[in-house]
């Protein structure tokens, strides 16, 4: 026999269920709790880049807005930098923007949003320049694994055709899954996506 | 002139840049130990499970990088859940102290990662405007906690057993006693919701979500055992669970000894 090697298995994941927001985000479950709550505004005042509102919808396989779902998004700022120690690439950090949110489904129209800013293209260490994107992972009810996907943005049509993710998706017609459409509301910069858990338009899931 | 490969130089020191083993990247996800999306005898699961193969990608920045969360994000009652929505007494229910260490898969503590944490009330009912179930609401009991786990990965937190309850899955479908438990970790695809359960409870080998894990030795490591060592007498009983998050190659903090 050789040498044991003794490595510890992951945890198995189990659903977060219909009432995952008790414990992520009290107040939509009825009730304030805690001092200090997150939410769906990454920015602060301060905070550098273009303000953007991300929205959309999980749809089911009847094509129904999934209605008890919690999505959470990590982002590079508007520099192309996250805020973490591993992230030593060139553009500054700000202390203003942690890239971290999450957000809670509408319980009648489905409808999720994020309050954000347009990250910048990121330069990985290995030197490749990923096209400017949203990290996303969505728990439900009937979701027994967080499914990782990610958003990029129509008006960066140059970097996407170039970003090393976008071109492993074998068939073109998927990559449009996960491109968010920028439009404009009331003066404001709205990028509008939908997130397809199955049928023909099914969204590109990662195995990350 | 001889062709010779550049030597990779670490720019920001203009040497050579050492060897280290590991690419940051996290160890390749073991898909069998988890619950298939698709998992039918759990309905919800039939119309919200994807049906492409996931993409599989290598570990990029975006993917070994994750939220940061300090001291200053919590309160100081955010752990105790008998006293954190206490209006006029104490919540009740058998009181419990829960505690564990959150590791990744080489058996090293994860430090400073946000634990999260939710239940329902030692009558099974959750204070949810979207819960009907008829046991009543604990006017004492909130039923959701956090903490950040220590230098060692260490957590613990204080509440009530939450009780069973019934659901709609078959006619009488019924959840075994359970916490739900969200863990961060420090890069963003290590994220996991999983769920804790309570040595000995028989509903256990006949929950339909539960048993959604293939792999029995996965589903035993959700159970928390009884420890009598870590109660208080006359005070509380103690669980301990836990939690794996995945392994990473890695020595991204190269110019630290200790890695990471």
């Amino acid at each position: 026999m050789p040498q044991p090697l003794n490595y510890l298995k992951e945890t198995a994941s189990q659903t977060a269920g219909p009432y995952v927001h008790i414990g992520l985000i009290p107040a939509m479950a009825g009730f304030d709790i805690f001092e200090k709550n997150f939410s769906n505004m990454l920015v602060t005042p301060n905070t550098q880049g273009e303000r953007i509102t991300l929205e959309g919808k999980v749809l089911d396989g009847t094509g129904t807005p999934l209605r008890d779902v919690l999505l959470e998004i990590w982002q590079a700022n508007a520099s192309g930098r996250y805020n973490h120690p591993a992230d030593r690439s060139a553009g500054g950090l700000d202390q203003e923007f942690r890239g971290w949110g999450r957000a809670g489904s509408d319980f009648d129209s489905g409808l999720v949003t994020f309050e954000t800013i347009k990250p910048g293209a990121i330069t990985d260490k290995t030197g490749r320049t990923c096209a400017p994107h949203v990290n996303v992972w969505i728990v439900a009810r009937g979701i027994n694994i967080g499914l990782n996907t990610r958003l990029y943005f129509s008006d960066e049509e140059t970097a996407n055709a170039a970003d090393p993710v976008l071109n492993l998706i074998e068939q073109p017609s998927r990559r449009k899954t996960l491109i968010a459409t920028r439009g404009e509301r009331a003066g404001k910069v709205v990028y509008s996506f939908t997130i397809n858990l199955q049928g023909p338009d099914e969204t590109v899931f990662f195995d990350v | 002139m001889n062709a010779q490969a550049p030597a990779l130089r670490d720019p920001r020191l203009n040497r050579p840049e050492p060897f280290t083993p590991g690419d940051g990247g996290l160890f390749q996800r073991d898909r069998t130990i988890h619950p298939p999306a698709y998992a039918p005898g759990y309905k919800s699961s039939v119309l919200r499970s994807p049906r492409q193969a996931l993409l599989s990608i290598e570990s990029s920045i975006s993917e070994i990088t994750g939220p940061v969360f300090g001291h200053n994000d919590l309160g100081p009652l955010d752990n105790d859940l008998i006293r954190n929505y206490a209006k006029d007494g104490d919540p009740v229910g058998e009181r419990i102290i829960v505690h564990g260490r959150v590791l990744d898969e080489t058996g090293r503590g994860v430090p400073n990662t946000l634990v999260e944490f939710w239940q329902a009330n030692a009558g099974g009912r959750y204070r949810h405007k979207k819960d009907t179930y008829l046991a009543p609401i604990d006017p004492n009991f909130g039923g959701c906690g956090r903490a950040l786990t220590d230098d060692a990965g260490y957590y613990y937190f204080r509440t009530v057993k939450p009780g069973p309850y019934p659901w709609r899955n078959f006619v009488n479908s019924w959840r075994p006693a359970h916490i739900h438990f969200s863990v961060f970790g420090s890069g963003f695809a290590q994220r996991l919701i999983t769920q804790m359960y309570f040595e000995g409870d028989p509903l256990i080998p006949i929950c339909p979500i539960l048993t959604t894990i293939p792999d029995k030795a996965a589903l035993d490591r959700l159970v928390a055992p009884l420890d009598l060592n870590a109660s208080t007498p006359f005070d509380s009983l103690a669980y301990r669970f836990d939690i794996v998050l995945r392994g990473q190659r890695s020595t991204y903090f190269e110019n630290r000894p200790e890695g990471n």
